[in-house]
């Protein structure tokens, strides 16, 4: 019917509205409900430990060096085997980045040599104040479960004398 | 002089009901069109504060009270405060001729269940629903800002085009009520609603009234893409809920005209009086009547809120057009057959040429929709 094609393309839309009422909302409830992030997700760093506990950093600055705004801060120490943090002869005393400066581009997990500063899937940053903003090495370490694979260890000597692991090519 | 202290109070009553009712009824429908429209965009709408998110509109107004007034520098001072009150006192008084329930015997005195049952009504609404652009326009003039101007000169275009088609609508339902008290109109929908009588006329109607309280699909005066917020692009604050709450409120009572002018008013659905020995009438029990009026106000919301969910807004010479020679000639002839079909009725003594007006009615519709095909498909109107 041509006479009533208007009317009927009219109706057609108030259709449509009509029957979207009726499906299901696609919102996601935020603080309750959170959605899953994708596998290269770049969130918060997190500093990486290894099975028995040792940080994987070994302090060598390189993800210092690969920062493109210059958001992380790195200072070495000398290992010992009484106190031990990492394989190798050194470990970060010092390791804090500037959430403000980080721009979550990623290029400090791919300097590393040990994978130890990984991009997590955290990303609810939020800070009052800039100091709040720079996160020191205790909140950027992996948390452990068990009290003896905190750092420093007391260890065997001549064991963890190399600084960086042997390892497979990275995959996601 | 009036000695009768009790009349007093029922009028203080009457209007008390009727403007919190108003103010009840505006706090709840930004709620619901929040709601009605996010589900129609599959969202879900505001449900944090309180349960089902019920009390989002007490948390907005608290947040517009303690915005920070903004007067623009050049602005006329006495007029841009003056236009919010001249645009909200109107949507509040003009309720004041809806009957919500018949006239009833009660407490020993007959009490008419509108703030005041005059017998112009009808022309009481068309006047106080003329005045309620002047609220606009001074507030588009007076904000000394391009675009609310604009906004402004766009209302008052539209709404005085869109007059006479209302006018021709009020026209035709004086002419089938036979009276212009709107108590009387209501009660002559006894046995059909008016808009079963004249259906392209109630359809108009509502169009009509679309227009004259500036909602989609002609807010032309607030269409943000070109006029940032149109009147009220200025107004900040108190002032701009004060615009807000006459907008909404308009919708409102514009809804309730429409149910009272075509749809039976507090009546029941008109084949519904002999149920259950009358239970269900408005003849029995007088506190049905709000109920129902209640129930044809919000379907009548949804209706326009579920057209903002659909339609995009028309443009403006479109509108116009529209308007002027669509709507205004529609209404006209709508008129000329619903005289001439009351007319033959009487004169000839039969019921069946009652008949003939929704018939010619729906027919004249049909023809009006045919012209707006031809004119949108035709030649012309693509080059120009």
């Amino acid at each position: 019917m041509g006479v009533l094609e208007p009317l009927v393309e009219l109706a057609r839309g108030l259709g449509q509205t009509f029957r979207y009422m009726f499906e299901r909302p696609v919102t996601v409830q935020y603080p309750e409900q959170k959605r899953t992030v994708r596998p290269r997700f770049r969130g918060r760093h997190v500093l990486k430990r290894y099975d028995n506990g040792l940080e994987k950093c070994i302090g060598c600055s390189l993800c210092a060096a690969a920062c493109p705004s210059d958001a992380i801060f790195v200072e070495a120490s000398e290992n010992t085997d009484e106190k031990r943090f990492s394989p190798g002869e050194r470990y970060a005393s010092t390791y804090e980045i500037n959430m403000l400066r980080c721009i979550y581009c990623g290029f400090c997990e791919d300097a590393c040599p040990t994978e130890a500063i990984v991009m997590g899937d955290n990303y609810e940053l939020s800070f009052t104040d800039r100091r709040q903003a720079i996160y020191p090495k205790d909140m950027l370490l992996e948390p452990v479960h068990v009290h003896t694979m905190l750092t420093p260890q007391k260890v065997d000597a001549g064991v963890f004398t190399r600084s960086v692991p042997e390892m497979k090519d990275p995959r996601d | 002089m009036i000695s009768d202290w009790t009349l007093w109070l029922e009028w203080l009553i009457k209007s008390l009901v009727m403007i919190f009712a108003l103010l009840g009824g505006f706090i709840f429908l930004t709620y619901f069109e929040r709601r009605a429209l996010a589900r129609m965009q599959t969202r879900i709408g505001p449900n944090r504060a309180g349960p089902f998110g019920l009390f989002q509109p007490f948390a907005d107004a608290i947040k517009l009270i303690f915005k920070e007034e903004f007067t623009p520098i050049h602005a006329d001072k006495i007029v841009f405060f003056l236009a919010p009150i001249l645009t909200v006192v109107p949507s509040l008084i003009i309720a004041a001729v809806i009957p919500i329930a018949p006239t009833t015997e009660l407490f020993g005195r007959t009490i008419s269940f509108a703030v005041a049952d005059i017998n112009v009504g009808i022309l009481y609404l068309m006047s106080i629903a003329s005045i309620s652009v002047y609220g606009i326009v001074l507030a588009g003039w007076s904000s000394n800002n391009k675009y609310a101007m604009l906004g402004g000169l766009r209302s008052s275009a539209q709404m005085i085009s869109y007059e006479l088609a209302l006018g021709f609508c009020f026209v035709m339902v004086i002419l089938l009520g036979n009276s212009m008290s709107l108590n009387e109109i209501v009660v002559a929908q006894k046995d059909m609603w008016f808009a079963v009588i004249q259906p392209t006329g109630a359809i108009l109607f509502f169009i009509v009234v679309l227009a004259e309280v500036n909602r989609a699909p002609f807010d032309m005066p607030e269409a943000e893409q070109e006029l940032t917020a149109g009147f009220h692009s200025e107004y900040s604050g108190m002032k701009f809920s004060l615009f807000f709450m006459a907008e909404y409120q308009k919708m409102i009572v514009v809804s309730m005209i429409t149910a009272v002018l075509f749809f039976g008013g507090y009546r029941e659905l008109w084949f519904m009086t002999d149920w259950f020995n009358g239970a269900l009438s408005v003849d029995r029990f007088w506190f049905l009547g709000p109920v129902y009026l209640l129930i044809k106000v919000v379907i009548l919301l949804f209706v326009m809120i579920w057209t903002r969910a659909t339609w995009p807004r028309i443009r403006y010479d479109r509108l116009m057009s529209f308007g002027w020679k669509v709507l205004l000639p529609l209404s006209l002839a709508l008129v000329f057959i619903t005289a001439v079909g009351i007319v033959l009725a009487d004169v000839l003594k039969s019921v069946l040429y009652f008949w003939s007006i929704p018939v010619v009615s729906i027919m004249l519709g049909l023809f009006a929709v045919a012209v707006v095909q031809w004119s949108l498909r035709s030649k012309f109107h693509g080059r120009s």
